[in-house]
Protein backbone atom coordinates (compact mmCIF):
# COMPACT_ATOMS: atom_id res chain seq x y z
CA UNK A 1 0.00 0.00 0.00
CA UNK A 2 1.12 3.47 -0.46
CA UNK A 3 2.69 4.95 2.49
CA UNK A 4 1.07 2.00 4.69
CA UNK A 5 3.31 3.44 7.88
CA UNK A 6 1.70 6.51 8.32
CA UNK A 7 -2.25 5.23 6.84
CA UNK A 8 -2.22 2.49 9.11
CA UNK A 9 -1.42 3.77 12.72
CA UNK A 10 -3.33 7.00 11.61
CA UNK A 11 -6.41 5.09 10.95
CA UNK A 12 -6.07 2.86 14.11
CA UNK A 13 -5.31 6.57 16.13
CA UNK A 14 -8.93 7.87 14.35
CA UNK A 15 -11.17 4.83 15.16
CA UNK A 16 -9.55 4.70 19.07
CA UNK A 17 -10.36 8.30 18.88
CA UNK A 18 -13.84 7.79 17.44
CA UNK A 19 -15.04 5.45 19.91
CA UNK A 20 -13.47 7.47 23.11
CA UNK A 21 -16.69 8.03 24.58
CA UNK A 22 -17.78 4.42 24.45
CA UNK A 23 -13.82 3.49 26.21
CA UNK A 24 -14.29 5.57 29.28
CA UNK A 25 -17.76 4.64 29.83
CA UNK A 26 -17.19 1.19 30.20
CA UNK A 27 -13.85 1.46 32.11
CA UNK A 28 -15.35 4.05 34.64
CA UNK A 29 -17.08 4.26 37.68
CA UNK A 30 -20.66 2.25 37.73
CA UNK A 31 -23.21 4.43 37.04
CA UNK A 32 -25.63 5.64 39.85
CA UNK A 33 -29.02 6.12 40.19
CA UNK A 34 -30.19 9.82 41.72
CA UNK A 35 -31.53 9.25 44.95
CA UNK A 36 -35.48 10.51 45.30
CA UNK A 37 -37.60 11.43 48.01
CA UNK A 38 -40.67 9.11 48.04
CA UNK A 39 -43.80 9.93 49.50
CA UNK A 40 -44.39 8.63 52.93
CA UNK A 41 -48.17 9.71 53.76
CA UNK A 42 -50.93 8.29 52.53
CA UNK A 43 -53.50 10.84 50.28
CA UNK A 44 -57.32 10.42 49.91
CA UNK A 45 -58.12 9.68 46.04
CA UNK A 46 -61.94 8.45 45.66
CA UNK A 47 -62.55 8.13 49.01
CA UNK A 48 -59.88 5.53 49.49
CA UNK A 49 -56.22 5.90 51.16
CA UNK A 50 -53.61 5.18 48.94
CA UNK A 51 -49.94 4.98 49.22
CA UNK A 52 -48.83 3.25 45.85
CA UNK A 53 -48.38 4.72 42.75
CA UNK A 54 -50.62 4.93 40.09
CA UNK A 55 -48.68 2.19 38.42
CA UNK A 56 -46.39 -0.36 38.84
CA UNK A 57 -42.59 1.96 39.77
CA UNK A 58 -40.68 0.88 36.91
CA UNK A 59 -43.52 1.29 34.01
CA UNK A 60 -44.30 4.63 35.69
CA UNK A 61 -40.29 6.09 35.45
CA UNK A 62 -40.06 4.88 32.34
CA UNK A 63 -43.27 5.82 30.68
CA UNK A 64 -44.92 8.70 32.84
CA UNK A 65 -44.35 11.48 30.30
CA UNK A 66 -46.55 9.49 27.72
CA UNK A 67 -49.31 9.03 30.32
CA UNK A 68 -49.48 12.50 30.99
CA UNK A 69 -49.34 13.92 27.89
CA UNK A 70 -52.63 11.27 27.13
CA UNK A 71 -54.22 12.03 30.64
CA UNK A 72 -54.09 15.82 29.20
CA UNK A 73 -55.47 14.94 25.69
CA UNK A 74 -58.45 12.87 27.18
CA UNK A 75 -59.30 15.52 30.15
CA UNK A 76 -59.10 18.16 27.39
CA UNK A 77 -60.32 16.75 23.94
CA UNK A 78 -62.51 14.12 25.48
CA UNK A 79 -64.26 14.81 28.54
CA UNK A 80 -62.49 11.99 29.92
CA UNK A 81 -60.83 13.02 33.79
CA UNK A 82 -60.76 9.73 35.26
CA UNK A 83 -57.84 7.05 34.27
CA UNK A 84 -58.41 3.52 35.32
CA UNK A 85 -55.18 1.77 36.40
CA UNK A 86 -54.38 -1.94 35.50
CA UNK A 87 -55.50 -2.78 38.72
CA UNK A 88 -58.47 -1.52 38.49
CA UNK A 89 -58.09 2.01 40.81
CA UNK A 90 -59.59 4.92 39.38
CA UNK A 91 -57.33 8.05 39.64
CA UNK A 92 -58.56 12.20 38.38
CA UNK A 93 -56.51 12.70 35.11
CA UNK A 94 -54.82 15.59 36.74
CA UNK A 95 -51.22 16.67 37.07
CA UNK A 96 -51.52 19.23 39.91
CA UNK A 97 -54.58 17.34 41.67
CA UNK A 98 -53.18 13.34 41.68
CA UNK A 99 -49.37 13.36 40.82
CA UNK A 100 -48.64 16.33 43.07
CA UNK A 101 -50.48 15.70 46.09
CA UNK A 102 -48.56 12.90 46.41
CA UNK A 103 -45.27 13.79 45.22
CA UNK A 104 -45.45 16.95 47.49
CA UNK A 105 -41.82 16.88 47.23
CA UNK A 106 -40.87 18.38 43.66
CA UNK A 107 -37.65 19.75 44.21
CA UNK A 108 -36.18 16.09 45.49
CA UNK A 109 -38.23 14.35 43.36
CA UNK A 110 -39.58 15.18 39.35
CA UNK A 111 -36.52 17.89 39.42
CA UNK A 112 -34.01 15.98 40.85
CA UNK A 113 -34.84 12.96 38.43
CA UNK A 114 -35.16 15.34 35.56
CA UNK A 115 -32.07 17.54 36.32
CA UNK A 116 -29.89 14.53 36.16
CA UNK A 117 -32.00 13.26 32.44
CA UNK A 118 -31.37 17.28 31.33
CA UNK A 119 -35.17 17.48 30.85
CA UNK A 120 -36.97 20.27 32.19
CA UNK A 121 -40.47 19.88 31.29
CA UNK A 122 -42.50 23.59 30.72
CA UNK A 123 -45.33 22.38 32.32
CA UNK A 124 -44.61 24.47 35.68
CA UNK A 125 -45.11 27.33 33.81
CA UNK A 126 -48.75 27.42 34.23
CA UNK A 127 -49.51 23.93 36.37
CA UNK A 128 -48.96 25.15 40.15
CA UNK A 129 -45.90 23.56 42.10
CA UNK A 130 -46.96 21.82 45.67
CA UNK A 131 -46.69 23.61 48.22
CA UNK A 132 -44.10 21.18 50.08
CA UNK A 133 -41.31 22.91 47.77
CA UNK A 134 -41.21 26.03 50.04
CA UNK B 1 -32.37 -7.19 -6.66
CA UNK B 2 -35.54 -5.84 -7.00
CA UNK B 3 -37.42 -8.83 -5.29
CA UNK B 4 -35.16 -8.31 -2.16
CA UNK B 5 -35.81 -4.48 -1.96
CA UNK B 6 -39.55 -5.53 -1.57
CA UNK B 7 -38.73 -7.97 1.14
CA UNK B 8 -37.18 -5.52 3.33
CA UNK B 9 -39.55 -2.76 2.59
CA UNK B 10 -42.38 -5.38 4.02
CA UNK B 11 -40.39 -6.48 6.94
CA UNK B 12 -39.87 -2.71 7.66
CA UNK B 13 -43.02 -1.57 7.11
CA UNK B 14 -44.49 -4.56 9.49
CA UNK B 15 -42.24 -3.68 12.24
CA UNK B 16 -42.51 -0.39 12.22
CA UNK B 17 -46.55 -1.33 12.60
CA UNK B 18 -45.94 -3.52 14.98
CA UNK B 19 -43.79 -1.51 17.30
CA UNK B 20 -46.41 1.17 17.03
CA UNK B 21 -49.37 -0.92 18.02
CA UNK B 22 -46.95 -2.59 21.08
CA UNK B 23 -45.72 0.81 22.39
CA UNK B 24 -45.52 0.23 26.16
CA UNK B 25 -48.99 0.77 26.88
CA UNK B 26 -50.83 0.04 29.88
CA UNK B 27 -53.59 -2.02 29.98
CA UNK B 28 -55.70 0.79 30.91
CA UNK B 29 -58.86 2.64 30.31
CA UNK B 30 -60.67 6.08 30.67
CA UNK B 31 -63.71 7.37 31.49
CA UNK B 32 -65.81 10.46 32.77
CA UNK B 33 -67.55 11.18 36.18
CA UNK B 34 -70.45 9.32 36.46
CA UNK B 35 -72.15 12.99 37.73
CA UNK B 36 -70.59 14.86 35.31
CA UNK B 37 -73.39 17.38 33.96
CA UNK B 38 -74.27 16.91 29.80
CA UNK B 39 -75.84 18.76 27.53
CA UNK B 40 -76.26 19.25 23.26
CA UNK B 41 -75.45 22.59 23.34
CA UNK B 42 -74.72 24.43 27.06
CA UNK B 43 -76.23 28.12 26.93
CA UNK B 44 -76.89 30.91 29.48
CA UNK B 45 -78.90 33.14 30.55
CA UNK B 46 -78.47 36.44 32.13
CA UNK B 47 -81.19 38.18 33.70
CA UNK B 48 -79.65 41.30 33.73
CA UNK B 49 -82.85 43.39 35.73
CA UNK B 50 -81.48 41.73 38.51
CA UNK B 51 -77.69 43.50 38.29
CA UNK B 52 -77.82 47.21 38.18
CA UNK B 53 -75.10 48.21 39.67
CA UNK B 54 -71.37 47.06 39.65
CA UNK B 55 -71.26 46.20 43.25
CA UNK B 56 -74.00 43.69 42.24
CA UNK B 57 -71.64 42.22 39.49
CA UNK B 58 -68.22 42.32 41.09
CA UNK B 59 -68.80 39.31 44.00
CA UNK B 60 -69.73 37.34 40.49
CA UNK B 61 -67.08 38.16 38.71
CA UNK B 62 -64.16 37.68 41.44
CA UNK B 63 -65.67 34.11 42.08
CA UNK B 64 -65.13 32.83 38.40
CA UNK B 65 -61.47 34.74 38.41
CA UNK B 66 -60.63 33.27 41.37
CA UNK B 67 -61.04 29.78 40.92
CA UNK B 68 -59.32 30.08 37.46
CA UNK B 69 -56.25 32.44 38.69
CA UNK B 70 -57.10 34.86 36.67
CA UNK B 71 -54.48 38.10 36.88
CA UNK B 72 -56.10 41.32 37.83
CA UNK B 73 -53.77 43.72 35.70
CA UNK B 74 -54.83 47.20 34.60
CA UNK B 75 -55.14 49.17 31.51
CA UNK B 76 -54.97 47.59 27.93
CA UNK B 77 -52.86 44.41 29.02
CA UNK B 78 -55.70 43.27 31.17
CA UNK B 79 -57.14 39.88 31.52
CA UNK B 80 -60.43 39.32 31.68
CA UNK B 81 -63.01 36.13 31.65
CA UNK B 82 -66.06 37.97 32.75
CA UNK B 83 -66.67 41.47 32.61
CA UNK B 84 -69.44 44.30 32.67
CA UNK B 85 -70.16 46.85 30.31
CA UNK B 86 -72.86 49.40 29.20
CA UNK B 87 -75.90 48.73 27.11
CA UNK B 88 -74.42 50.81 24.09
CA UNK B 89 -71.55 48.34 24.32
CA UNK B 90 -72.67 45.34 24.66
CA UNK B 91 -75.09 45.74 21.72
CA UNK B 92 -73.61 47.65 19.55
CA UNK B 93 -75.38 46.93 16.63
CA UNK B 94 -77.97 47.74 18.27
CA UNK B 95 -77.69 52.28 18.63
CA UNK B 96 -81.05 53.57 20.40
CA UNK B 97 -81.24 56.60 21.55
CA UNK B 98 -84.23 56.27 23.22
CA UNK B 99 -83.64 53.45 25.84
CA UNK B 100 -85.15 53.47 29.44
CA UNK B 101 -83.17 55.19 32.05
CA UNK B 102 -82.87 52.21 33.79
CA UNK B 103 -81.43 50.15 30.93
CA UNK B 104 -79.52 52.89 30.28
CA UNK B 105 -77.67 53.27 33.62
CA UNK B 106 -78.16 49.32 33.67
CA UNK B 107 -74.57 46.96 33.31
CA UNK B 108 -74.26 44.08 31.21
CA UNK B 109 -72.05 40.72 31.82
CA UNK B 110 -69.79 39.96 28.80
CA UNK B 111 -67.87 36.92 28.41
CA UNK B 112 -67.62 33.99 25.97
CA UNK B 113 -70.63 33.66 23.93
CA UNK B 114 -69.56 29.88 23.06
CA UNK B 115 -70.84 30.74 19.79
CA UNK B 116 -72.54 27.43 17.43
CA UNK B 117 -70.33 28.72 14.65
CA UNK B 118 -67.49 30.50 16.43
CA UNK B 119 -64.94 32.36 14.44
CA UNK B 120 -61.74 31.48 16.74
CA UNK B 121 -62.41 28.10 16.22
CA UNK B 122 -62.22 28.30 12.09
CA UNK B 123 -58.51 30.71 12.06
CA UNK B 124 -56.80 29.22 14.56
CA UNK B 125 -53.24 27.41 13.08
CA UNK B 126 -52.80 24.91 15.39
CA UNK B 127 -56.01 23.72 16.49
CA UNK B 128 -55.78 24.89 19.98
CA UNK B 129 -59.44 25.89 20.55
CA UNK B 130 -62.14 23.46 19.62
CA UNK B 131 -65.60 23.48 19.91
CA UNK B 132 -66.51 20.22 22.56
CA UNK B 133 -69.63 17.75 22.66
CA UNK B 134 -71.61 20.28 25.16
CA UNK B 135 -70.91 22.69 22.52
CA UNK B 136 -68.71 24.97 23.97
CA UNK B 137 -65.63 26.51 22.84
CA UNK B 138 -62.21 25.14 24.76
CA UNK B 139 -59.00 26.34 24.58
CA UNK B 140 -56.06 23.50 24.78
CA UNK B 141 -53.36 26.21 26.27
CA UNK B 142 -50.78 23.36 25.86
CA UNK B 143 -51.56 24.25 21.98
CA UNK B 144 -51.71 27.64 22.06
CA UNK B 145 -48.90 29.29 20.36
CA UNK B 146 -49.76 33.11 20.95
CA UNK B 147 -50.62 34.05 17.34
CA UNK B 148 -53.50 36.08 18.62
CA UNK B 149 -55.55 35.41 15.43
CA UNK B 150 -58.93 34.44 17.64
CA UNK B 151 -58.65 38.03 19.14
CA UNK B 152 -59.09 39.39 15.67
CA UNK B 153 -61.67 37.08 14.98
CA UNK B 154 -63.92 37.01 17.97
CA UNK B 155 -66.25 39.89 17.16
CA UNK B 156 -67.21 40.32 21.08
CA UNK B 157 -63.81 40.86 22.49
CA UNK B 158 -63.89 37.65 24.83
CA UNK B 159 -60.36 36.75 24.34
CA UNK B 160 -57.33 38.24 26.03
CA UNK B 161 -53.55 37.76 25.91
CA UNK B 162 -51.02 37.12 27.98
CA UNK B 163 -48.30 40.15 27.25
CA UNK B 164 -46.31 39.20 30.53
CA UNK B 165 -46.09 36.24 33.21
CA UNK B 166 -49.54 36.34 34.93
CA UNK B 167 -48.18 34.79 38.10
CA UNK B 168 -47.64 37.57 40.54
CA UNK B 169 -51.12 39.51 39.27
CA UNK B 170 -52.77 36.76 40.92
CA UNK B 171 -54.10 37.31 44.72
CA UNK B 172 -53.96 33.91 45.84
CA UNK B 173 -53.24 31.27 43.80
CA UNK B 174 -55.96 28.24 43.50
CA UNK B 175 -53.51 25.45 43.94
CA UNK B 176 -56.23 23.07 42.08
CA UNK B 177 -56.12 24.60 38.90
CA UNK B 178 -53.40 25.96 36.70
CA UNK B 179 -52.31 29.27 35.73
CA UNK B 180 -51.30 30.27 32.23
CA UNK B 181 -48.22 31.39 31.17
CA UNK B 182 -46.74 34.57 29.11
CA UNK B 183 -47.79 34.46 25.31
CA UNK B 184 -50.91 32.92 25.30
CA UNK B 185 -54.50 33.83 25.08
CA UNK B 186 -57.36 33.20 27.62
CA UNK B 187 -60.67 33.17 28.22
CA UNK B 188 -64.34 31.82 29.86
CA UNK B 189 -64.39 28.20 29.26
CA UNK B 190 -68.24 27.95 30.90
CA UNK B 191 -66.15 25.89 33.31
CA UNK B 192 -65.48 22.56 31.59
CA UNK B 193 -63.69 21.16 34.36
CA UNK B 194 -66.57 21.95 36.90
CA UNK B 195 -69.45 20.66 34.32
CA UNK B 196 -67.60 17.40 34.14
CA UNK B 197 -67.44 16.48 38.14
CA UNK B 198 -71.13 17.40 38.33
CA UNK B 199 -71.00 21.04 39.34
CA UNK B 200 -72.39 24.48 37.54
CA UNK B 201 -70.47 27.13 36.39
CA UNK B 202 -68.99 29.57 39.15
CA UNK B 203 -70.69 32.45 37.90
CA UNK B 204 -74.04 30.84 37.96
CA UNK B 205 -73.31 29.17 41.90
CA UNK B 206 -72.30 32.72 42.74
CA UNK B 207 -75.14 34.86 41.61
CA UNK B 208 -78.15 33.71 43.78
CA UNK B 209 -80.23 32.44 40.37
CA UNK B 210 -80.00 35.60 37.99
CA UNK B 211 -77.57 33.89 35.85
CA UNK B 212 -79.27 30.82 34.33
CA UNK B 213 -77.44 27.93 32.74
CA UNK B 214 -78.68 24.60 31.05
CA UNK B 215 -79.22 22.66 27.86
CA UNK B 216 -80.39 24.60 24.98
CA UNK B 217 -82.11 21.35 23.01
CA UNK B 218 -83.79 20.34 25.90
CA UNK B 219 -87.77 21.83 26.05
CA UNK B 220 -87.58 21.22 29.56
CA UNK B 221 -84.41 23.17 30.92
CA UNK B 222 -84.14 25.91 33.01
CA UNK B 223 -82.85 28.05 30.17
CA UNK B 224 -85.60 27.03 27.84
CA UNK B 225 -88.25 28.07 30.19
CA UNK B 226 -87.36 30.87 31.26
CA UNK B 227 -86.61 31.95 27.47
CA UNK B 228 -90.15 31.00 26.92
CA UNK B 229 -91.44 33.30 29.44
CA UNK B 230 -88.93 36.30 28.85
CA UNK B 231 -87.83 38.55 26.06
CA UNK B 232 -84.22 38.11 25.76
CA UNK B 233 -81.10 39.41 23.24
CA UNK B 234 -78.24 38.16 22.37
CA UNK B 235 -75.34 40.14 21.49
CA UNK B 236 -74.51 40.86 17.51
CA UNK B 237 -76.97 37.93 16.58
CA UNK B 238 -76.71 39.51 12.64
CA UNK B 239 -72.97 38.32 12.02
CA UNK B 240 -74.28 34.73 11.57
CA UNK B 241 -72.08 33.21 14.99
CA UNK B 242 -74.99 31.92 16.94
CA UNK B 243 -73.95 33.16 20.71
CA UNK B 244 -74.86 30.76 23.48
CA UNK B 245 -75.29 33.86 25.60
CA UNK B 246 -78.60 35.06 26.18
CA UNK B 247 -79.49 38.44 28.37
CA UNK B 248 -83.11 39.05 29.34
CA UNK B 249 -83.71 43.11 29.05
C1 LIG C 1 -50.88 7.68 45.86
C2 LIG C 1 -49.69 8.49 45.76
C3 LIG C 1 -49.03 8.68 44.40
C4 LIG C 1 -49.57 9.27 43.28
C5 LIG C 1 -50.97 9.85 43.11
C6 LIG C 1 -48.54 9.27 42.28
N1 LIG C 1 -47.42 8.67 42.76
FE1 LIG C 1 -45.70 8.32 41.73
N2 LIG C 1 -44.98 7.19 43.25
C7 LIG C 1 -45.58 7.06 44.48
C8 LIG C 1 -44.76 6.16 45.29
C9 LIG C 1 -45.05 5.76 46.73
C10 LIG C 1 -43.67 5.78 44.47
C11 LIG C 1 -42.56 4.80 44.83
C12 LIG C 1 -42.78 3.47 44.17
C13 LIG C 1 -44.02 2.76 44.65
O1 LIG C 1 -44.12 2.48 45.84
O2 LIG C 1 -44.93 2.54 43.83
C14 LIG C 1 -43.84 6.44 43.20
C15 LIG C 1 -42.97 6.31 42.10
C16 LIG C 1 -43.01 7.11 40.98
C17 LIG C 1 -42.01 7.12 39.93
C18 LIG C 1 -40.80 6.23 39.82
C19 LIG C 1 -39.66 6.75 40.64
C20 LIG C 1 -38.46 5.86 40.57
O3 LIG C 1 -37.84 5.73 41.61
O4 LIG C 1 -38.17 5.31 39.51
C21 LIG C 1 -42.39 8.09 39.03
C22 LIG C 1 -41.66 8.50 37.78
C23 LIG C 1 -43.63 8.65 39.50
N3 LIG C 1 -43.98 8.03 40.68
C24 LIG C 1 -44.33 9.64 38.85
C25 LIG C 1 -45.66 9.93 39.13
C26 LIG C 1 -46.51 10.71 38.27
C27 LIG C 1 -46.07 11.37 36.97
C28 LIG C 1 -47.74 10.74 38.84
C29 LIG C 1 -49.02 11.35 38.28
C30 LIG C 1 -49.42 10.85 37.00
C31 LIG C 1 -47.65 10.00 40.11
N4 LIG C 1 -46.38 9.52 40.23
C32 LIG C 1 -48.69 9.84 41.01
C33 LIG C 1 -46.77 7.63 44.89
C34 LIG C 1 -47.68 8.28 44.05
C1 LIG D 1 -36.88 8.23 37.62
C2 LIG D 1 -36.62 9.51 37.02
C3 LIG D 1 -37.83 10.46 36.83
C4 LIG D 1 -38.70 10.90 37.79
C5 LIG D 1 -38.71 10.56 39.27
C6 LIG D 1 -39.61 11.79 37.12
N1 LIG D 1 -39.29 11.87 35.79
FE1 LIG D 1 -40.34 12.90 34.38
N2 LIG D 1 -39.00 12.31 32.96
C7 LIG D 1 -37.92 11.49 33.16
C8 LIG D 1 -37.19 11.34 31.91
C9 LIG D 1 -35.93 10.51 31.71
C10 LIG D 1 -37.87 12.10 30.94
C11 LIG D 1 -37.51 12.33 29.46
C12 LIG D 1 -38.13 11.30 28.60
C13 LIG D 1 -37.95 11.59 27.13
O1 LIG D 1 -37.42 12.63 26.76
O2 LIG D 1 -38.37 10.72 26.36
C14 LIG D 1 -39.02 12.69 31.63
C15 LIG D 1 -39.95 13.48 31.01
C16 LIG D 1 -41.05 14.04 31.63
C17 LIG D 1 -42.05 14.82 30.98
C18 LIG D 1 -42.10 15.15 29.50
C19 LIG D 1 -41.23 16.32 29.21
C20 LIG D 1 -41.28 16.78 27.79
O3 LIG D 1 -40.78 17.88 27.56
O4 LIG D 1 -41.80 16.05 26.94
C21 LIG D 1 -42.95 15.21 31.93
C22 LIG D 1 -44.19 16.04 31.71
C23 LIG D 1 -42.51 14.66 33.20
N3 LIG D 1 -41.34 13.96 32.98
C24 LIG D 1 -43.17 14.85 34.39
C25 LIG D 1 -42.73 14.35 35.60
C26 LIG D 1 -43.36 14.63 36.86
C27 LIG D 1 -44.57 15.52 37.07
C28 LIG D 1 -42.63 13.98 37.82
C29 LIG D 1 -42.85 13.98 39.32
C30 LIG D 1 -44.17 13.57 39.79
C31 LIG D 1 -41.58 13.26 37.14
N4 LIG D 1 -41.66 13.53 35.80
C32 LIG D 1 -40.66 12.45 37.77
C33 LIG D 1 -37.56 10.91 34.35
C34 LIG D 1 -38.20 11.08 35.57
C1 LIG E 1 -49.81 27.46 28.91
C2 LIG E 1 -50.12 26.92 30.19
C3 LIG E 1 -49.92 25.41 30.41
C4 LIG E 1 -48.76 24.66 30.22
C5 LIG E 1 -47.40 25.16 29.80
C6 LIG E 1 -49.10 23.30 30.55
N1 LIG E 1 -50.42 23.24 30.92
FE1 LIG E 1 -51.48 21.52 31.31
N2 LIG E 1 -53.17 22.63 31.53
C7 LIG E 1 -53.27 24.00 31.44
C8 LIG E 1 -54.63 24.39 31.64
C9 LIG E 1 -55.15 25.85 31.69
C10 LIG E 1 -55.37 23.21 31.81
C11 LIG E 1 -56.88 23.10 31.94
C12 LIG E 1 -57.33 22.63 33.27
C13 LIG E 1 -58.72 22.10 33.21
O1 LIG E 1 -59.50 22.41 32.32
O2 LIG E 1 -59.01 21.35 34.13
C14 LIG E 1 -54.41 22.12 31.75
C15 LIG E 1 -54.75 20.77 31.91
C16 LIG E 1 -53.85 19.73 31.95
C17 LIG E 1 -54.18 18.35 32.27
C18 LIG E 1 -55.55 17.78 32.56
C19 LIG E 1 -56.31 18.32 33.71
C20 LIG E 1 -55.57 18.75 34.95
O3 LIG E 1 -56.22 19.35 35.82
O4 LIG E 1 -54.37 18.51 35.11
C21 LIG E 1 -53.01 17.63 32.25
C22 LIG E 1 -52.81 16.14 32.54
C23 LIG E 1 -51.95 18.56 31.91
N3 LIG E 1 -52.50 19.82 31.73
C24 LIG E 1 -50.62 18.21 31.80
C25 LIG E 1 -49.62 19.09 31.43
C26 LIG E 1 -48.25 18.68 31.24
C27 LIG E 1 -47.72 17.27 31.44
C28 LIG E 1 -47.56 19.80 30.88
C29 LIG E 1 -46.08 19.92 30.56
C30 LIG E 1 -45.57 19.03 29.54
C31 LIG E 1 -48.51 20.92 30.82
N4 LIG E 1 -49.76 20.43 31.16
C32 LIG E 1 -48.21 22.24 30.51
C33 LIG E 1 -52.24 24.88 31.19
C34 LIG E 1 -50.94 24.50 30.86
Amino acid sequence: MYNAKFVIPGAIIFVGLFTAPFWTNVFSAKHEAVKLELPQKPVTFFGEERTQCIEPREWMAANHMEMLIEWRDKALRENKRIYVATDGRKWETSLQNTCMACHTNKAEFCDKCHTANSVSPYCWDCHVEPQGNK
Amino acid sequence: MKASRRYFLKVAGLSTFAMAAGAAKADAAYEGYSEGLKAKRWAMVIDTRRFQKPEDMLPIIEACHKVHNVPSIKGPKEIKWIWDDTFEHAFANDPNPMLPEDVEERRFFLLCNHCTNPSCVRVCPPGATYKTEGGLVAIDYHRCVGCRFCMAACPYGSRSFNFKDPRPFVKEINPAYPTRMRGVVEKCTFCAERLEKGLMPACVEASNGAIMFGDLNDPNSIVRRVLAKNFSMRRKPDLGTDPGVYYII
